[in-house]
C-alpha cells in the first residue's frame, strides 16, 4: 500500500472510532477527550489533501480552543458523573438508531450517483502555478479569503464579538438577577416552613381530638 | 483491484466524512446530557469540513478551504453561546440533561 492509504486508513479508524466513543462513552469527561481524537485525525486527513493552513487551525482552534471551554465548563458544573440509562421516552434509542441507519442510506442514495458538477478553480486552484508564481496554500487561502469573500470575513468578526457579548450577558451573575434570586429563595424558604407548622399543628390537634375521644 | 496500488480518491474521504457526520446525527438524538449533545455536534460541523476540504482538492477550488474558517467561526460562537445557556440553566436547576429542560419554562 502505498503511505498515503496507510495514513488514511489509520486516520479513518481513529475518526470513527473516537466519533463512536463520544457517542458511546458515558462519562462527558471520556467524550471530551475522544472527540479531541477525532479532530486530531481529521485534521490529518486536512494534511493528506493539500490543506495545510486549516489543519494547524483546526488543532489550534478545535483541539486548543473548543474541547478545553468544554472541559472547563464540564468541571465548573460538576457534571463528569455518569449518565444514568434509564429512558423517559419509551422506544428513543431504537428510533434513533433507526433514523441514523435512514439518514446515512439517504446520503448514499444522493451522493452516490451524482458528482459535483461546475467549473473548477472559480476561486484559485489549490495547486499548480498562478500569475506565473508558486504560492503555499497560506498565499492560496488568503488571496481568496481578503478579496472574494471579504464582506464575509468582516461579518465574521461582527459575529464573534456579538457571540463574546452574549456569553458574557448569559453567564454573569450580578445585579438585580442575584437578588432576585436570593429573594425567590427566601419565599421557598418560608413557604416550607409555612407548611411545617402547619403539619405540625394538624398531627398536634389529630392527637389532641384522639385524646379527647379516648378520655370520656 | 490488489492492495498494493489502492489508490485513494476523494470518494474515501466522502464515505468518512458520511459516516462520522451520521455517528453525530445519532449521538444527537441518543444522548441526553446537553453537553455530550454539543460534541455531536461539533461532529457533524467536522464532517461537513472534511467534505468541503475533499471537493476543494477535487475540483481544484481553494473556495472550499475558506468556507472551512467561516464554518470554524461559527462553531466556536456556537461554543461559546451554546455553553453559556448550559451555566445559566444549570444555576437554576442542578442538571444539565435534556429532560430537565423539556417543559421549556423556568
Amino acid at each position: 500500500m502505498t503511505v498515503e492509504a496507510v495514513v488514511f486508513f489509520v486516520a479513518a479508524a481513529l475518526a470513527l472510532g473516537g466519533a463512536a466513543g463520544v457517542v458511546l462513552a458515558r462519562n462527558p469527561v471520556h467524550c471530551a477527550l475522544l472527540l479531541v481524537v477525532t479532530l486530531v485525525a481529521v485534521a490529518i486527513f486536512f494534511l493528506l489533501q493539500e490543506a495545510q493552513l486549516v489543519a494547524a487551525v483546526q488543532i489550534i482552534v478545535y483541539a486548543g480552543a473548543i474541547v478545553v471551554l468544554f472541559l472547563f465548563v464540564i468541571m465548573l458544573l460538576g457534571v463528569d458523573r455518569e449518565e444514568s440509562l434509564r429512558d423517559p421516552i419509551p422506544y428513543q434509542r431504537p428510533a434513533a438508531v433507526a433514523l441514523g441507519a435512514i439518514l446515512l442510506g439517504e446520503i448514499f442514495v444522493l451522493a452516490g450517483r451524482t458528482w459535483a458538477t461546475g467549473a473548477p478553480s472559480v476561486r484559485g486552484s489549490v495547486r499548480g502555478r498562478v500569475d506565473g508564481q508558486d504560492l503555499g496554500n497560506v498565499q492560496r487561502v488568503a488571496r481568496v479569503l481578503f478579496t472574494d469573500f471579504l464582506w464575509a470575513f468582516e461579518l465574521t468578526a461582527v459575529l464573534l464579538v456579538i457571540a463574546v457579548v452574549g456569553a458574557v450577558v448569559l453567564a454573569r451573575r450580578s445585579g438585580q438577577r442575584a437578588q432576585l434570586d436570593e429573594h425567590e429563595q427566601a419565599i421557598e424558604e418560608q413557604i416550607t416552613a409555612a407548611e411545617l407548622s402547619e403539619a405540625v399543628e394538624e398531627s398536634e390537634a389529630v392527637e389532641q381530638s384522639e385524646e379527647e375521644v379516648v378520655t370520656p | 483491484m490488489s492492495l498494493a496500488a489502492l489508490d485513494i480518491t476523494p470518494n474515501y474521504y466522502l464515505v468518512v466524512g458520511a459516516l462520522m457526520f451520521t455517528i453525530g446525527a445519532v449521538g444527537l438524538l441518543l444522548r441526553r446530557n446537553v453537553l455530550v449533545m454539543f460534541m455531536c455536534v461539533e461532529l457533524m460541523l467536522n464532517a461537513a469540513n472534511l467534505t468541503f476540504v475533499t471537493y476543494s482538492r477535487a475540483l481544484n477550488d481553494i473556495g472550499g478551504q475558506v468556507i472551512v474558517f467561516f464554518t470554524l467561526v461559527v462553531a466556536a460562537a456556537e461554543v461559546a453561546v451554546g455553553l453559556a445557556i448550559i451555566v445559566a440553566i444549570f444555576r437554576r436547576r442542578r442538571g444539565a440533561t435534556a429532560d430537565d429542560v423539556r417543559l421549556l419554562k423556568g
